[in-house]
């Protein structure tokens, strides 16, 4: 079960999507997992052959447990030594392997220090999937019984949104406690950029035409070429830049939900190819169906607020990503062009960076370097 | 069913005993002439003869050792020691040799040996005359050790450990021995082997013995007037401890509390704490409680003694601790 995303513990498998036999390639579609970001597609990381399905659906599995074998290209009949169910060499595939009972099945039974918990209360918690740590206890010192158990389990559920609004709780927390955030913001002139997309969308049918924010996601795609410590992960106390460029786009679902899934290799992505990818992206994710790497892999977000909005957005730091790129609404405003003061469209981009990894000074130029680009729409 | 007492019920189990089988007799300190420092045996004497009675010097360890000989050569005695206090004298006796023929005699030798004494504070003797040592004695294989708490034990458990092939040890608690009540006219020997279930409860399990008993019923009325159903189980084995029905109980109220009049370290409440534990604890919603004594010689004055042994109060006071704001 891959993590998708520093909050998430487990995952529960909706259904398989491959079949023991089948032949699976890096990136193919394997499961669909439930989370609280809704369902997801798990993509395989390994190329092989699908050998057995752990996982049932309707389990839920923890974060790191297996969920299948796959047997790797060109590795023998015997069992991946790595196999935590047997070690023992056998000379035909195996089929229909039994999975192993219990662990699999049930939400870890050790509690983290410091939930007081009865015994039965714990036991009968495991049985009914509810976690002791979201319990208040009734009991004496504030203990959780068995009583407040089966209180909680007998509590309606909470609903995909709120469990969503709990997992960006948990992030939007764990980023403002760890991250020092600073914040810079810039104006830029949007004339050139909208009157270039305003003539070649006239060009194009409606269907195919593109919205000005896919030239905002490819102009902060190129600048991050040049301004790499805005771009990766902060892992293990230290800053791991990221290669390659994948941009977390900002959706909003529903009255209060938000998810922001990754768009791969924006900065090589032409202007059309990275429209299509941005209408199916927000269409998934508004109806489920997003991939499981969309969700782990974004290297830096960019939140865009839209029309009837405000003027400036001072967004926070997904972690572990170290940047967030921001645009306000799109304003009509008086502006000094050569000299003269003319009417000219404008936008607000902001930038939230992580103090630990970049300072003001190269997020400015950065932000700068957005603008540079955007006046020559036609070479993004 | 007929109005009685405690003393009256160990009377009459005795008169029954000796009217029943002859090889039973009855020895120790003033048990003849006296009628029983408590008053149990009032009568016998006069009733049986001084050769079923018999008086015997202040001498444990030689009285008990005479019953033991006496048990091995075929009869059926009844050893009374006066006290728990005193029988520390005739420990030796009791542990090295009732406890242990039958195994170092490979089976070829049994003691049918009852002996009686009375326990536990309550009577403002101070300190020499006020242990509770009955766990010393459930610690020991080869001896049966039971407690009556109630008139129908008192009545009923005398003759099922003569019975017995092996040494039987019976603590009568002294606060016990003026408690009234009424028996069946038709009362007789009851099993010495199982615990009851004296009050049935929902929310946690009082488990007691001997005359603590009634103050864990004492407590299970307040509680009830806090809308806490409270289980009593009177334990009346203390060796063997009767697990199954102990255990039956927790699983149920899922709470327990073991009241003992014995010092809390290394006690019976210990040991009946340590059995939850092993074999109920995923049932459990809560710590096992205890109410002991206080791990002080037991004081003379009145009120430091109550304040050193259980009381309905304290164990009313430790089932609240279990529950978190209750009600």
């Amino acid at each position: 079960m891959p993590s998708l995303g520093a909050d998430m513990e487990a995952g529960t498998l909706v259904e398989w999507l491959k079949k023991p036999g089948d032949r699976v390639v890096r990136g193919d579609v394997i499961a669909v997992v439930e989370t609280h970001k809704g369902a997801i597609e798990i993509e395989v990381f390994q190329t092989g052959t699908l050998e057995t399905l752990i996982a049932k659906p309707g389990q839920k599995v923890a974060v790191g447990l297996p969920m299948a074998f796959i047997r790797g290209e060109g590795e023998g009949a015997a069992a991946p030594a790595a196999a935590p169910t047997s070690q023992e060499a056998q000379p035909t595939p195996r089929v229909a392997m039994p999975p192993p009972p219990g662990p699999l099945t049930v939400p870890p039974l050790t509690a983290p220090a410091g939930v007081r918990a009865s015994p039965a209360a714990r036991k009968r918690a495991a049985e009914l999937a509810v976690d002791v740590k979201r319990i208040a206890g009734t009991g004496a010192g504030g203990a959780i019984t068995l009583a407040d158990v089966e209180h909680a389990a007998a509590a309606p559920a909470p609903s995909p949104i709120d469990a969503m609004r709990q997992a960006i709780g948990a992030a939007m927390a764990r980023s403002k406690r760890e991250i020092p955030h600073y914040y810079l913001a810039h104006t830029i002139d949007l004339e050139p950029a909208l009157r270039w997309l305003e003539e070649e969308n006239a060009k194009r049918p409606p269907p195919e035409r593109v919205l000005y924010g896919v030239l905002l996601l490819k102009a902060v795609a190129r600048a991050l070429h040049e301004y790499r410590e805005f771009n990766g992960f902060w892992t293990n106390g230290r800053f791991q830049p990221s290669e390659r460029i994948h941009l977390g786009v900002a959706i909003s679902i529903g009255k209060s939900g938000l998810i922001a899934p990754a768009i791969h290799d924006v900065d090589n992505l032409p202007i059309p190819q990275l429209m299509s990818a941005l209408r199916d992206l927000v269409a998934r994710a508004r109806r489920g169906g997003l991939r499981s790497s969309e969700l782990s892999d974004p290297t830096i977000t960019v939140t865009s607020l839209g029309e009837q909005s405000a003027e400036t957005v001072f967004p926070v730091i997904y972690p572990p990503q170290v940047a967030i790129v921001g645009f306000g609404m799109v304003l009509e405003r008086p502006w000094i062009v050569a000299g003269a003061v003319v009417p000219r469209r404008v936008i607000s981009c902001s930038l939230a960076g992580d103090h630990r990894v970049s300072d003001g000074h190269r997020g400015a130029r950065f932000l700068s370097a957005v603008a540079r680009l955007l006046q020559e729409p036609q070479s993004l | 069913m007929t109005a009685t007492t405690y003393r009256e019920a160990v009377r009459t189990a005795h008169r029954e005993a000796l009217q029943r089988d002859s090889r039973v007799f009855l020895m120790g300190e003033d048990v003849g002439q006296y009628g029983g420092s408590y008053a149990c045996t009032k009568g016998l004497l006069e009733e049986f003869g001084a050769e079923r009675i018999r008086d015997t010097p202040l001498s444990e360890a030689g009285f008990v050792g005479a019953g033991i000989g006496a048990a091995l050569a075929g009869m059926r005695p009844i050893v009374e020691i006066m006290t728990v206090n005193f029988s520390l004298l005739a420990l030796d006796q009791i542990v090295n040799n009732a406890a242990t023929i039958r195994h170092m005699s490979g089976g070829q030798f049994s003691i049918p040996l009852v002996i009686r004494m009375a326990t536990g504070a309550g009577r403002q003797v101070a300190a020499q005359h006020s242990h509770s040592l009955e766990c010393w004695y459930a610690h020991v294989p080869g001896i049966r050790v039971v407690a009556p708490a109630t008139l129908a034990d008192a009545r009923g458990m005398l003759w099922t450990a003569l019975e017995d092939p092996d040494p039987v040890v019976i603590f009568e608690h002294a606060t016990l021995y003026s408690l009234e009540g009424e028996l069946p006219d038709d009362a007789r020997s009851v099993d010495i082997d199982r615990a009851a279930v004296l009050r049935p409860g929902h929310d946690v399990t009082l488990i007691a013995y001997s005359a603590n008993v009634q103050k864990a019923m004492e407590a299970a009325q307040q509680l009830a007037a806090e809308k806490i159903d409270a289980e009593v189980i009177d334990l009346r084995s203390l060796r063997p401890l009767d697990d199954a029905t102990i255990m039956a109980s927790v699983r149920k109220t899922r709470r327990a509390v073991v009241v003992d009049e014995g010092w809390r370290s290394g006690s019976l409440a210990a040991e009946i704490s340590a059995r939850i534990m092993e074999q109920a604890f995923y049932d459990l919603d809560a710590p096992v409680g205890r109410v002991c004594s206080e791990e002080v010689p037991i004081p003379y004055p009145k009120h430091l003694e109550d304040a050193a042994v259980p009381q309905p109060e304290k164990i009313a006071a430790a089932v609240r601790a279990l529950f978190g704001d209750h009600g």
